[in-house]
């Protein structure tokens, strides 16, 4: 899987968890950029992201994760 | 929605929530609305949303009130102006073994353990104590998942000192409160994480991580059982089975194979499934679920089945058997118009995906699950809790006993040319009383249950009837029917509260099955005499329309009132004044008052 088609499956997780299809994310991204982003509904974008590719995070790697492009290098990692 | 019936994607509901909850309450309208608090022992957020879901589903539009981050106890102890506000017709406390204070230690003695648990016993007490005294409503609370070690092993489960001898004590002591106290349910979460998988459930990562004790993807498998929990409280559970014959109830097509050839009974493994099947299918009329057969056959090869010698299964055991070649749905909706019952409260088992889609297509609400081969029918029919058991009377036991007794009124009304003689021919006896306590389960169970020949919607909890019960202000009249063929047990309600000699009627309600009789007289004859007692001289009725309660729309006008009041919504209101000289309006049933 490439860095782009990483990013496209996790737009439409995106778009699914906030409910909005609007929404496109970058190697930027934080919870700053999404209004509904909370730490509530953290937890269920794990899990999304967990389910949308077979992986799992570890503790650290979820309380570490500073932007999307630091999600997308962990996805990358287990692939 | 097939998307919130078992067997559903978890994962889906998940992450597609808040496009499932719009598509809900654009699709569905007539909800009832209930509020509903949640008192947490631990991050409860993603149960109350999916939560909501399942409800949304059921007909019911929850508002919720949540507990702050385990302050499960707090809220239920303390003074609460926010919950007390809010008025919660329904109280989930969400706690897990994470909220167990202590655990045995190896030194302890048997009596100090029985000390802690004493304490972890009454710690909860106190809470169901003070929420029933407050709230007087429903209390659902979780029992203890297993914990997810074992520090002893398998000797961990029989000595106690062992965490999992502690939970299961803990949990027989909420069983025995929940068998003694009434509006108190258990969410078996022992059960249901052990269905899931205890060690997925209890991953011990999401508690950790966000406080959840349970594994967030185990989220709608806990919701659906709350949700079902709730559903049967307000009456919402299914009445019934419609059941399809060829590989359903057996391997093969008895048309083409004949009866010698179908696969049942005990001689290969195939032929195990079914009948073990037959039986799963048996067990249910204990609770009260009637079964009915429709199938594509003709009648005589159907009943031969039937008459299978390894057959679990009788023709007895059926009130309705339609086999014939009409459409399934066409069949469906005739058995539920002899019942007397809405099709959605009847459940359609077929293995045969198209059977199923013109069913559901058809007939709005109808539930027809992907029972999946027949080793999983049982499995993907029991997880959808359709007969969720919250109260069990005397009636439903004996509801199946019920039907037949009504067939056999059918017959012996068809050999009277004259209805008036038929009704003699009953020989009909009436039971119509102030409310009883052995009649409290019953009398809120058909408050919740009577849609049709219901003048105002308005249910009860037992608390609810018990309240009324016990106040002077109030009179009620349950009454029940006997016949030659049997007792119909308590098919009629109404309760009425009295205010400066106006007796005003919130609740009239009668059981569809006994439509027809004069009963709904006789309910007007005890009621009046006891207005008389009482020096009342006009009687108020409400008349709120619903879906589905149009036929009882002129009902006051039949008994005699005179409409005061109608407005755009078809909301009507009622006054009778009663006469000096009441004459008996019921002709046919001999009753005790």
């Amino acid at each position: 899987m490439t860095r782009e088609e990483v990013f496209e499956n996790l737009n439409e997780v995106f778009q699914d968890v906030f409910d909005d299809d609007e929404i496109t994310v970058n190697e930027q991204t934080t919870a700053n950029d999404i209004e509904d982003w909370d730490s509530l509904e953290h937890i269920n974008l794990v899990v999304a992201v967990e389910q949308k590719f077979g992986i799992k995070f570890n503790m650290g790697e979820v309380n570490t994760m500073k932007n999307v492009g630091e999600m997308v290098d962990i996805i990358l990692s287990r692939k | 929605m097939k998307e919130l019936e078992y067997p559903f994607d978890a994962s889906y509901i998940l992450s597609k929530k808040k496009k499932i909850k719009k598509v809900l309450l654009e699709e569905k309208n007539n909800f009832i609305e209930k509020k509903i608090a949640i008192l947490g022992g631990s991050t409860t957020s993603n149960i109350k949303l999916i939560l909501e879901l399942f409800l949304l589903n059921y007909g019911i539009k929850p508002c919720f009130y949540e507990s702050e981050y385990n302050q499960y106890y707090e809220d239920a102890v303390f003074p609460n102006k926010e919950l007390e506000e809010f008025v919660p017709d329904i109280i989930y406390v969400y706690t897990t073994n994470r909220n167990i204070t202590n655990y045995p230690v190896m030194s302890d003695d048997e009596d100090s353990i029985d000390k802690l648990l004493k304490q972890e016993i009454e710690k909860f007490t106190n809470i169901w104590t003070i929420l029933t005294e407050k709230y007087a409503c429903p209390i659902i609370q979780n029992n203890f998942e297993m914990p997810f070690y074992r520090i002893m092993g398998n000797k961990d489960a029989s000595d106690i000192h062992g965490k999992v001898n502690f939970v299961s004590r803990l949990n027989m002591e909420f069983y025995k409160y929940a068998q003694t106290h009434k509006d108190f349910y258990i969410c078996d979460i022992n059960w249901i994480s052990a269905d899931y998988g205890l060690k997925e459930w209890s991953d011990p990562f999401y508690y950790h991580m966000y406080k959840y004790a349970l594994n967030v993807n185990a989220i709608p498998y806990l919701s659906f059982n709350v949700a079902n929990i709730i559903k049967s409280i307000f009456g919402k559970n299914k009445k019934g089975f419609v059941l399809d014959l060829d590989n359903t109830l057996w391997g093969g097509v008895i048309g083409d194979d004949g009866v010698d050839n179908i696969i049942l009974g005990p001689e290969e493994s195939e032929g195990q499934v079914y009948s073990e099947f037959q039986r799963y299918i048996k067990e249910h009329k204990q609770i009260g679920v009637i079964l009915n057969v429709n199938s594509k056959n003709d009648y005589e090869n159907a009943i031969s089945g039937l008459k299978h010698p390894d057959s679990e299964l009788f023709v007895d055991d059926f009130i309705s058997i339609k086999a014939n070649w009409d459409p399934k749905d066409k069949n469906f909706s005739d058995i539920a118009n002899e019942l007397n019952l809405l099709p959605e409260s009847l459940v359609f088992i077929d293995d045969n995906p198209a059977e199923r889609h013109i069913v559901t297509e058809q007939l709005k609400d109808v539930s027809a699950p992907e029972i999946g081969e027949v080793q999983n029918y049982i499995q993907n029919i029991d997880r959808n809790g359709y007969f969720e058991v919250t109260t069990l009377s005397k009636d439903d036991m004996k509801r199946n006993e019920m039907y037949k007794e009504n067939a056999k009124r059918a017959q012996l009304q068809a050999s009277f040319s004259n209805y008036g003689e038929y009704l003699k021919s009953l020989e009909m006896k009436g039971i119509i009383k102030s409310f009883e306590s052995i009649y409290i389960a019953r009398i809120a169970q058909l408050t919740n249950k009577s849609n049709q020949f219901n003048l105002t919607t308005k249910r009860y909890t037992p608390s609810a009837i018990e309240a009324s019960m016990n106040d002077d202000n109030y009179i009620t009249l349950y009454g029940k029917l006997i016949d030659k063929f049997g007792d119909n047990g308590v098919v009629s309600v109404v309760i009425g509260h009295v205010i400066d000699d106006i007796c005003h009627i919130d609740l009239w309600i009668m059981s569809c099955r006994v439509l027809k009789r004069d009963m709904e007289f006789a309910m007007m004859d005890t009621l009046v005499h006891r207005c008389q007692n009482y020096g009342i001289k006009q009687i108020k009725g409400y008349y709120y329309p619903t879906a589905k309660n149009n036929m009882v729309r002129q009902f006051y006008a039949l008994q005699g009132f005179n409409k005061i009041f109608e407005d755009e919504k078809g909301n009507t209101e009622w006054i009778y004044n009663i006469p000096e000289e009441y004459k008996n309006k019921n002709k046919f049933i001999i009753v005790e008052e």
